[in-house]
């Protein structure tokens, strides 16, 4: 699959929305000076280039929340809680940490964490595909919803905590509990799972599941094997209420 | 949410920096808890002097700085009034100066002493109380800041933080104990007397009572780990060092950086951020469950 095609999938149903301007000179704020966030976020949703920079970032919350434009924002740093929070169509790398709740309900886009990122990393997202390069902390991915994660190490425990759609992708390990209570995501670890949560089996890897790990692999820049990893998924035995467990209610 | 912040510090050229540096962390942790804040310093000489015992005291109504230094005349007292706080330092021992204190004025609440520790506590905004307990001017090797956004008690002076119940120990807490009032019945029965409703009081007297028996700070956090249930990241710190735990859920939050120059732990890292050397530190979040201690 090319570029452009693999655009246009993690675009999803939104890539018909905020084209972006045309200007391509990058803009640089520098949250150091007076304005700080408000101001970057209040020009990244109402965008005046395709490309900005943010320096200085020391950990701030909610850097390039809320952008719903095909624009490209390198925050050089690292970022505090809702790092681009509700991403719909933009490009945001932060090449350093991420804090909680990076690219919480993505839309569309795609987030590129160069190091580690904090708790809750792709929250309740729709889709789009958010990368960490470095390890996730614990609830990655949790309430998943149709987003793509690639993590580069490890996820923390509770990861992909009721997924409900969506694929996670984990080159290290897994922590105890994953995919407890999911529903229809896959989930593909290369490392060692603590534990299973409830009602999440492995599942045969399969020609169809090889592919699109391969594709999401391509896609993150990572070059492992496909055949180095398990699939994990729903069991589908908490989908339905079961008329033997009618007395404890 | 609270937030807290701590730096022991490894390189004794920051010893002269250390209220600077623990004031702009501070500053990081504000909006996470606006309603009060306290802090612990060790090692500044100018507070508890070399041979002095030092305690800090929260004074009953009706009596004053002056008043207490009236009563402990004796002892050749230098009493220095801040917010709420009160410093007591003389030189004798810490049992012999919190006896005194409290022969003088019976209900004032003892909310710190050491031979080496400098606690204030009070309530209003972190960044005025950091200048009301001159926190920039501070020295020493160790401290630790915690502002407070009340959930389990009252905003008072003694529900703030930190809780510093045994010689040179304080703790810290972000989060809340579900069982701490079983776990305060069991000490009350063992003879330990409370100063505050406050659950996280409850966390600070079950690891001075470990320390006491002779346990370490990382033996007592495992402890205390067995035993409190409910939502917490810890700092505790003591004359010998600095210990970090946090519940086996872990919803709150904990960042960790070290360099060769110091160890520094926050709730967030925005409040890591102006630390000198915190480009190349290593930078990680305590494992959920598991005991981080650092010794001088």
């Amino acid at each position: 699959m090319d570029a452009v095609a693999r655009d246009t999938k993690h675009q999803g149903e939104h890539a018909d929305r905020g084209a972006g301007p045309d200007n391509t000179e990058t803009i640089t704020f520098d949250l150091a000076e007076t304005g700080g966030v408000r101001s970057l976020n209040a020009e990244l949703h109402r965008p005046t280039s395709k490309s900005y920079a943010v320096q200085n970032p020391a950990g701030a919350h909610a850097i390039a929340a809320g952008i719903d434009a095909d624009i490209a924002v390198d925050v050089h740093g690292h970022a505090g809680y809702y790092c681009a929070g509700m991403n719909d169509g933009g490009t945001v790398t932060v090449h350093g940490n991420a804090g909680t709740g990076v690219a919480e309900n993505m839309m569309s886009g795609t987030v590129r964490v160069t190091g580690d990122a904090s708790q809750s990393a792709g929250a309740t997202a729709h889709g789009g595909l958010l990368i960490i390069e470095g390890s996730a902390s614990m609830r990655c991915g949790i309430s998943m919803k149709g987003v793509d994660i690639v993590v580069g190490g490890s996820v923390g425990s509770m990861s992909a905590f009721m997924a409900q759609a969506g694929r996670m992708v984990v080159c290290g390990d897994a922590g105890d509990g994953l995919g407890d209570s999911i529903y229809e995501a896959r989930l593909y670890v290369r490392g060692t799972v603590g534990t299973l949560g409830a009602d999440c089996i492995e599942k045969p890897m399969r020609d169809e599941h090889r592919a699109e790990l391969a594709e999401l692999l391509a896609d993150a820049g990572l070059p492992h094997d496909p055949a180095e990893f398990r699939r994990y998924g729903s069991g589908r035995a908490l989908y339905h209420f079961t008329s033997e467990h009618s007395g404890s209610y | 949410m609270c937030g807290i912040v701590g730096l022991h510090l490894r390189d004794p050229e920051l010893y002269p920096q250390l209220g600077q540096l623990l004031e702009s962390m501070l500053c990081g942790v504000v909006e996470r808890g606006p309603d009060s804040a306290g802090i612990a310093v060790y090692g500044d000489t100018r507070r508890c002097p070399e041979g002095h015992a030092a305690v800090s005291v929260l004074l009953p109504d009706g009596a004053t700085p002056e008043g207490l230094k009236d009563a402990l005349a004796a002892l050749d007292p230098v009493v220095t009034p801040a917010g709420d706080t009160t410093l007591v330092a003389a030189p004798t021992g810490v049992d012999e100066l919190v006896a005194a204190v409290r022969t003088a004025f019976p209900t004032a609440t003892v909310i710190g002493s050491g031979r080496d520790l400098a606690v204030y506590k009070g309530t209003g905004h972190p960044r005025d109380l950091a200048a009301t307990y001159d926190l920039a001017g501070a020295q020493g090797w160790q401290g630790l800041a915690h502002t407070r956004m009340a959930t389990e008690s009252a905003v008072t002076p003694e529900g703030c933080h930190p809780f510093s119940v045994g010689p040179d120990q304080c703790l810290v807490h972000n989060g809340s104990f579900s069982n701490h009032a079983t776990i305060r019945r069991d000490l009350v029965r063992e003879g330990v007397t409370f100063d505050s409703a406050n659950d996280s009081e409850v966390g600070a007297r079950y690891v001075a009572s470990r320390l006491a028996q002779g346990e370490d700070l990382e033996k007592a956090l495992i402890a205390l780990r067995e035993t409190f249930d409910g939502f917490y990241t810890l700092l505790v710190t003591s004359a010998e060092g600095f210990a970090v735990v946090r519940d086996p859920i872990a919803c709150k939050p904990a960042v960790i950086a070290e360099t060769d120059a110091w160890v520094a732990m926050a709730s967030e890292f925005r409040a890591l951020a102006p630390l000198p050397g915190i480009d190349s530190a290593r930078l990680y979040e305590p494992e959920p469950g598991k005991v981080y201690a650092w010794t001088r």
